[in-house]
């Protein structure tokens, strides 16, 4: 083990020199950002590699508007929201989801067919899901609408805030920040959509793309891979997680998806409005829609005072240059969704211990 | 939410299983993975079986996991 990682590092350090500027990966993907801290790979890579972490954690791209909507429906006597525990603590302009709705209207679920099972328990209310993430969570909440479906449970609906990892990269390359000069590719996403689909960041915007697993040495030999083609001024779609990623990805998961969702113009916490980038549900689920049936908008929210957590996920700065990182913002009482998530980039660097 | 855990499907009836990882039990839906066999090593991804893994694979995940658990143990003796 110890020689694939000092072989990376030695093939990293060469081809830093080699390329002689800076050169800026991203991740986008809140495992990543965790598992790189938590093996200490920044400390063994040269000064001129910069490691960024993107829109990757879903809990925090998910925009202000969506969060005060759950919150709405939280103060609602005959709903139940059911969500994931990481959105528990979001703030919004109205607390969290902690303190805000009355404790037995909110239930954290593990699965979004527990979130079903709850509307068959509580047929006298409505089980709103809160389905959030990216193309990983995505077929879950699929499954759920479509057994709804099936079942006749009307006393079910999703409020719809998946999001699509592409539309994002496409966003930030094509102006939010164009400096990324390569993508460590997310493991799990890559599960469902399969490693082929980046190949169009690489054609069209010639950056290389690297999925990889979630092992420090398989980061470290990805990202020597990605210094590896820069040197030598390439730009290849490559998979090191092939023990669990394929190319064409889950053909199952990916049905199931096209079956109940159509992509919509979406919302994103820092990165604004992206083509193309939500999923919303299509005939005949659309009646299981929580924003149309409690005639809620899907509109941006407003932004928290004093809080950059957009432009951390967008990776044009570090949490430490926010003012509020660790001043008031920490992962016991946080103000931003980074620093909620434990896979906040924010929370991150808070933990990992890289203030000063 | 990202979180991803490979575990052993030891019952299996219809798409419900009862998956097994390091000796904790939980349930797993595998409609995503329609193949899925008594025996496979899945990666079990909020609530469902998202691919199969290979057992090497596996074993190294698990052992990661023994590893933080143990570090953060570590870290929690050494602050509190």
């Amino acid at each position: 083990m110890l020689d694939r990682i000092l072989s990376a590092q030695h093939t990293i350090e060469q081809a830093c020199e080699e390329v002689g500027r800076e050169i800026t990966i991203m991740e986008v993907c809140g495992t990543h950002t965790v598992s790189i801290f938590r093996s200490g790979i920044r400390s063994i890579l040269p000064a001129s590699l910069k490691l960024l972490s993107g829109p990757g954690c879903p809990v925090c791209v998910t925009d202000q508007g969506y969060i005060d909507a759950v919150l709405e429906l939280a103060q609602r006597d005959d709903c139940i929201i059911a969500t994931y525990g990481d959105m528990i603590r979001v703030p919004g302009q109205a607390g969290s989801l902690e303190t805000c709705g009355s404790k037995a209207n909110v239930q954290v679920v593990l699965s979004s067919t527990d979130a079903l099972q709850l509307a068959r328990e509580h047929p006298d209310k409505t089980v709103v899901f809160v389905a959030v993430g990216f193309e990983t969570t995505a077929p879950a909440t699929a499954v759920a609408v479509k057994e709804a479906a099936a079942e006749g449970i009307e006393n079910f609906c999703i409020l719809g805030g998946h999001k699509l990892v592409l539309p994002a990269m496409r966003a930030l390359l094509g102006g939010m920040n164009d400096r990324v000069d390569a993508f460590l590719c997310p493991g799990h996403v890559s599960v469902i959509i399969g490693s082929g689909a980046f190949a169009e960041i690489v054609t069209d915007y010639g950056r290389p793309c690297v999925v990889a697993g979630f092992e420090p040495v398989q980061i470290i030999e990805s990202l020597a891979d990605i210094c590896r083609q820069l040197a030598d001024g390439k730009a290849e779609l490559k998979s090191m997680y092939g023990a669990v990623v394929t190319e064409k990805g889950n053909t199952a998961a990916q049905t199931i998806i096209a079956e109940c969702f159509e992509p919509a113009d979406g919302y994103w916490r820092g990165l604004g409005k992206i083509d193309k980038s939500t999923l919303v549900l299509r005939e005949p689920y659309r009646h299981f829609d929580a924003f149309a049936r409690f005639g809620l908008e899907d509109r941006p929210g407003e932004p928290i005072p004093g809080c950059r957590c957009g432009e951390v996920l967008c990776g044009l700065i570090e949490p430490r240059q926010c003012a509020l990182f660790g001043e008031g913002c920490t992962p016991e009482k946080p103000i931003g969704p980074c620093m909620v998530s434990s896979e906040g980039t924010c929370a991150a660097w808070y933990k990992y211990g890289r203030r000063s | 939410m990202c979180l991803a855990i490979p575990a052993r499907i030891v019952e299996l009836e219809a798409d419900k299983a009862m998956v097994d990882a390091m000796g904790n039990r939980f349930k797993a839906k595998t409609t995503l993975l329609p193949d899925a066999k008594l025996g496979d090593v899945v990666l079990v991804h909020a609530g469902f079986a998202i691919s199969l893994v290979d057992e090497e694979e596996a074993k190294k995940t698990w052992e990661l996991f023994a590893e933080i658990e143990n570090f953060e143990k570590t870290q929690n003796k050494l602050s509190g």
